[in-house]
């Protein structure tokens, strides 16, 4: 891990931090913005916008096969993030870091080139009931395509995992555990480190969907143990397009590339294409440069910001804005785990989520109203959706109490 | 505030907390159901035709305030008109929603829904129920989607 990371937790200067994003200046609908949809997307600190400008302005070519300069500076700058992605995931090496779109992506490639080979009629893959449709759907397609079956872990009312039923679910047909690490629905945080000690006790290897984790924990993949790691550069404040796979060398190198192209391959005649080593297989194609050396500066400015430091900020937040809606008449919080990261869900009696989003837009207040990608927890929770606010490290307990004032107005239109 | 209530004006708010029609219609000789993905909006529309006349049409379903306000009042418009007359004022109402045209005084109650012009992402809400109708009238069995 980079030093930044390891420096004792000191509290976040916000005003500091709020200083650093140009957006936070623009006013909506003639109010000051209030940005609370940060698990949708989070906005973009000058460090992040000044390393995609300086890459575009300065040096940019196309990497890895220039013998000029621009080229070797490119090349330099995006395997530099390589290693930056590496160190922030304290991965063992760099062969182990494949750039993708997102979290998506990296997702279907382990479901395409991990799982499918692999894969035999009536085998199971096993994930959860509050998986993000991108932990979902890939598992389905995959599954369609071999006869494997999907296994789902149900949830309790809390929004925690039944911990029960998800080691019964484990057997000798299972090949696989994809689990969301932090609920973008619900903000539960889910014991992974015991459950991944659980599936490889019976040698079930182990991916773990990292999108909404990554913006708000110190990670560390060796400690985790875990097989895969999948995460997006723009929750983490970087660009979005840009995401990462973490795999296990000895799990990547077994795997076949999954699209062919340039800069994947060692030779290429018609008869015989001999494959790139890792990571260079599983990246076919130009690469997102410039969003690679983004992501990098973002995962520099929360190193030296500090990641607990966020962390601890955003869990005041969190706090503090569940201690005041509890207090309101008529709201109800979706998912009460006790581990919870980010995320407040609700419902207002009465109001449907899309016109509490609509009212609080005119108050200058993003959140998300809708499914949230998770349509199978709405319906687990009786709901057809729910409104979301999630914080991130330029939010302030001001911006909360604006938030709660827009509930009121809510509740006063709709009374 | 003032947009706000261009937006929810009192007609809206009434409707999407007392929505008329709002049951089964035994006796209807159409149906069609219809979904908002982005909101999980949906609904489901009876109507009762008779000689190419509406005689009832009553919906049921769970939305937000804009598409269940419509759904509400799009049932006491049609009632009454015929085919013909209902698919007219669907693409005049279409058009007041999507900012195409003025309200006029043929559309009756539905222009307070013209604020709706100011917020693109709701005219799928405030058109599901329509789309439901006419997906209804034209003997569709697909679920209407606006999305």
């Amino acid at each position: 891990m980079s030093a930044a990371m390891t420096l004792p937790p000191t509290a976040l200067d916000v005003t500091a931090v709020r200083a650093q994003f140009p957006i936070l200046q623009r006013t909506i609908h003639g109010k000051p913005l209030v940005y609370l949809d940060n698990a949708a997307s989070v906005q973009k600190p000058q460090a992040v916008i000044d390393a995609i400008s300086g890459c575009y302005q300065q040096y940019y070519a196309n990497v890895h096969r220039g013998v000029h300069a621009l080229s070797e500076q490119s090349t330099a700058a995006y395997e530099g993030a390589r290693e930056t992605v590496r160190q922030f995931l304290n991965a063992a090496s760099t062969q182990e870091i494949i750039f993708t779109r997102g979290t998506t992506e990296a997702i279907n490639l382990v479901a395409a080139s991990f799982a499918r080979p692999r894969l035999q009629p009536d085998d199971e893959i096993v994930i959860s009931a509050i998986e993000h449709h991108s932990n979902i759907v890939p598992w389905q397609m995959v599954c369609q395509q071999t006869g494997a079956k999907l296994r789902v872990i149900p949830v309790l009312d809390n929004g925690e995992l039944d911990q029960q039923a998800f080691v019964e679910l484990l057997n000798e047909r299972t090949r696989l555990l994809g689990l969301i690490h932090v609920s973008n629905a619900l903000g539960t945080v889910n014991p992974v480190q015991p459950m991944i000690a659980q599936a490889h006790a019976r040698g079930i290897p182990v991916l773990l969907d990292g999108a909404q984790a990554a913006p708000h924990f110190s990670l560390d993949v060796q400690a985790l143990d875990c097989d895969f790691y999948a995460f997006s550069g723009h929750k983490t404040y970087g660009p979005s397009g840009i995401g990462v796979l973490y795999g296990k060398a000895e799990w990547l190198n077994a795997m076949p590339p999954w699209q062919g192209g340039g800069d994947m391959i060692r030779s290429v005649t018609f008869e015989h294409t001999e494959y790139a080593p890792l990571p260079y297989k599983f990246e076919a194609g130009t690469p997102h440069i410039a969003g690679a050396i983004g992501l990098a500066a973002a995962l520099d400015w929360m190193c030296s910001t500090g990641i607990q430091a966020i962390a601890d900020h955003e869990q005041d937040l969190l706090e503090y804005a569940t201690a005041q809606f509890r207090q309101i008449p008529g709201v109800r919080i979706i998912g009460q785990a006790a581990e919870k990261s980010g995320v407040l869900s609700f419902l207002i009696d009465g109001v449907h989520p899309h016109d509490i989003a609509t009212v609080f837009d005119q108050s200058g207040v993003a959140i998300r109203a809708g499914h949230h990608c998770a349509q199978p927890v709405m319906e687990r929770f009786g709901v057809p959706a729910t409104a979301r606010a999630s914080v991130a490290a330029y939010n302030t307990r001001e911006d909360i109490d604006t938030l709660v004032s827009a509930v009121y107005h809510v509740k006063e239109l709709f009374g | 505030m003032d947009n706000l209530r261009d937006l929810y004006q009192e007609v809206i708010l009434d409707h999407n907390k007392r929505p008329r029609n709002f049951r089964m219609l035994e006796s209807c000789t159409h149906r069609a159901d219809g979904h908002n993905p982005l909101c999980g909006d949906r609904v489901t529309v009876f109507v009762e035709v008779d000689d190419a006349v509406i005689k009832a049409v009553t919906f049921q379903g769970q939305g937000c305030a804009i598409s269940t306000a419509s759904a509400s009042l799009m049932t006491t418009m049609l009632t009454g008109k015929t085919v013909a007359e209902a698919e007219r004022l669907f693409g005049q109402f279409y058009d007041l929603v999507t900012g195409h045209s003025q309200p006029s005084s043929a559309m009756g109650k539905l222009a307070v829904l013209a604020g709706v012009r100011d917020y693109p992402s709701r005219v799928k809400c405030a058109t599901l129920a329509w789309h439901a109708v006419q997906a209804a009238l034209h003997n569709q069995t697909e679920p209407v989607v606006t999305e």
